[in-house]
């Protein structure tokens, strides 16, 4: 009786080791990010469009940086929403066995490539690609959101099967008893029952590419600016801290942590709805 | 009279297991054929061949003869939303799609490109008589059709399938999660339709095989023991294992 005891107090603060980490850093974000918004005015500092750190006295205002993420991500998600949903399809609906057991490793694989590696490719192959048949000067919206797009397509994936396969094989078997060819039971049964898990994938995949940083510094090219043309350069929040890190001290120290903040704020609302989309979604 | 349904040395089997075998089986027009027998004994697994759902089924193979209307079920050129139309299947747990009541019955008629509001109506209103729901869902057709009882699901069932006009009905145990009156409401719905089509009532209610079908047989793991007209089946069955199953001794 004793030793279960034991066991169960271990597990419980093991278990809540995890809720622990979360709390010690979102205080500490907060603690240090939110003063420094307030000093400058809220507003000022979401919406305001200047980011001088070294300025006389310093401006931190990070809605390019706020466009500039939401850019990529956009971008991102209309290249790797269709290529991903598209091949989720295939391996959950069509695909035989043996093809879908070769492509779920493939795909797991993908998810397994470190993101300098994708950076890395980007760099070498896209940006002059880009540079010589797109125009402008490589770096820019548009290779953040291909290599971006290529990145999210395992969490788009894994989630938008999921999704399908939950769906019951009797609607599946209901459709073709009459008549439905197997794209016509897709399109009109398995796809809007599977809704919800198909919109918490888009928020999923969305969450992922806000958050990459790696792969998103090394090809966007990371010029504070709102982006005019999809092949104007760009910064994202993330690539915001991880660049000035390094040799930020006092406010502008603090200015990076409340990017932080905003992030945080933005993937938090991205999950709640990805969790209100799907538990709705199991109720209907 | 020609035969609907035709299986002559008809055998499937799953992963090199054999479900039946050596099956010799006929459906007349107009008529109501039951299967029955214990579970495992391929009674479902002959019903999913006869709408080739039996594709669905991984590493299924088929030997011998089915036809239908004497064009062979399993022949290359099968064209199999044309036979899946002409087959009608309802199934054990009533599935309506998570739509409306009306959805749910022109789904088919719809697949076949019937656009115009009226005829759509027309259709609803025929087939939801036909399975003896009209009259309860008249006033509400836009609910969800998942939202109705259990024997109003299945008598939605059935007129999804009856909306695409079949040749065959095909029934997997339709009546196996109903209360007695729901029961009693489909199998007033098949006598009334045997005017216009053969059905195929899989059951494991032995007394609802004897109440509502012409012939009946009786498959025992994956073999048909015996069939024959439904009166004297159970009244005189020729095999003693007949004997014993419809007395209750096994199954």
């Amino acid at each position: 009786m004793k030793k279960e005891t034991a066991i169960r107090l271990t597990l419980l603060g093991l278990a809540m080791s995890t809720v622990t980490a979360l709390a010690v850093i979102t205080t500490f974000i907060l603690k240090e990010g939110v003063p420094v918004m307030f000093r400058q005015g809220p507003a000022q500092f979401l919406f305001g469009t200047e980011w001088r750190p070294s300025a006389e006295p310093p401006v931190f205002g990070v809605w390019a940086m706020i466009v500039g993420s939401f850019a990529v991500t956009a971008g991102a998600l209309a290249i790797g929403f269709p290529v991903g949903l598209g091949s989720a399809i295939f391996l959950s609906e069509f695909a035989p066995r043996r093809i879908a057991g070769l492509l779920k490793p493939a795909l797991e694989l993908l998810a397994g490539i470190p993101s300098v590696v994708f950076g890395f490719m980007g760099m070498l192959v896209l940006l002059p690609w880009i540079r010589a048949h797109v125009g402008g000067p490589g770096a820019s919206v548009l290779a953040g959101s291909i290599i971006l797009g290529i990145m999210i397509l395992p969490t788009v994936i894994s989630i938008s099967m999921d999704a399908l396969r939950s769906v019951p094989r009797s609607y599946r078997e209901g459709s073709f008893a009459l008549g439905a060819t197997g794209w016509q039971t897709t399109w009109r049964v398995t796809l809007p029952a599977a809704r919800a898990g198909l919109v918490a994938a888009v928020i999923l995949g969305m969450g992922r590419a806000v958050g990459e940083t790696m792969a998103v510094i090394m090809v966007t090219g990371n010029t504070v600016q709102i982006p005019r043309s999809i092949t104007q350069p760009v910064r994202t929040l993330t690539s915001n801290i991880a660049l000035e890190m390094n040799y930020a001290d006092g406010e502008h120290r603090e200015a990076l942590f409340a990017t932080g903040v905003v992030l945080f704020a933005i993937i938090m609302i991205l999950n709640t709805i990805a969790n209100a989309v799907s538990r709705l979604g199991r109720r209907s | 009279m020609t035969p609907l349904i035709e299986a002559k040395g008809f055998g499937v089997s799953i992963g090199g297991a054999a479900v039946l075998r050596g099956l010799d089986l006929h459906v007349m027009p107009h008529e109501i054929l039951s299967i029955i027998g214990p579970a495992g004994s391929g009674k479902t697994t002959f019903l999913r061949c006869i709408n080739r759902l039996s594709d669905l089924v991984p590493d299924l193979a088929v030997s011998g003869v089915l036809t239908l209307e004497g064009r062979g079920v399993f022949a290359p050129e099968t064209d199999l939303a044309d036979l899946r139309r002409r087959v009608g299947m309802v199934f054990a747990v009533p599935i309506p799609l998570p739509r409306s009541i009306y959805e749910n019955v022109v789904f088919g008629p719809r697949l076949l490109g019937i656009r115009d509001r009226s005829r759509l109506d027309a259709i609803v209103e025929k087939t939801l008589r036909a399975a003896v729901l009209w009259d309860e869902v008249k006033d509400r057709l836009g609910t969800s059709g998942t939202k109705l009882s259990g024997g109003q699901q299945q008598r939605l069932c059935l007129a999804r399938v009856l909306a695409l006009e079949p040749k065959v009905l095909l029934l997997d145990e339709p009546c196996s999660g109903l209360d007695p009156i729901s029961t009693a409401k489909i199998e007033e719905a098949l006598q009334e339709l045997k005017p216009q089509l053969s059905v195929v009532l899989v059951t494991n209610n032995v007394k609802q095989a004897a109440r509502s079908s012409d012939r009946t047989a009786f498959l025992l793991m994956g073999e048909l023991v015996e069939h024959g007209r439904t009166a004297e089946m159970f009244t005189s069955p020729t095999d003693t294992r007949t004997n014993d199953y419809i007395s209750g001794k096994f199954g």
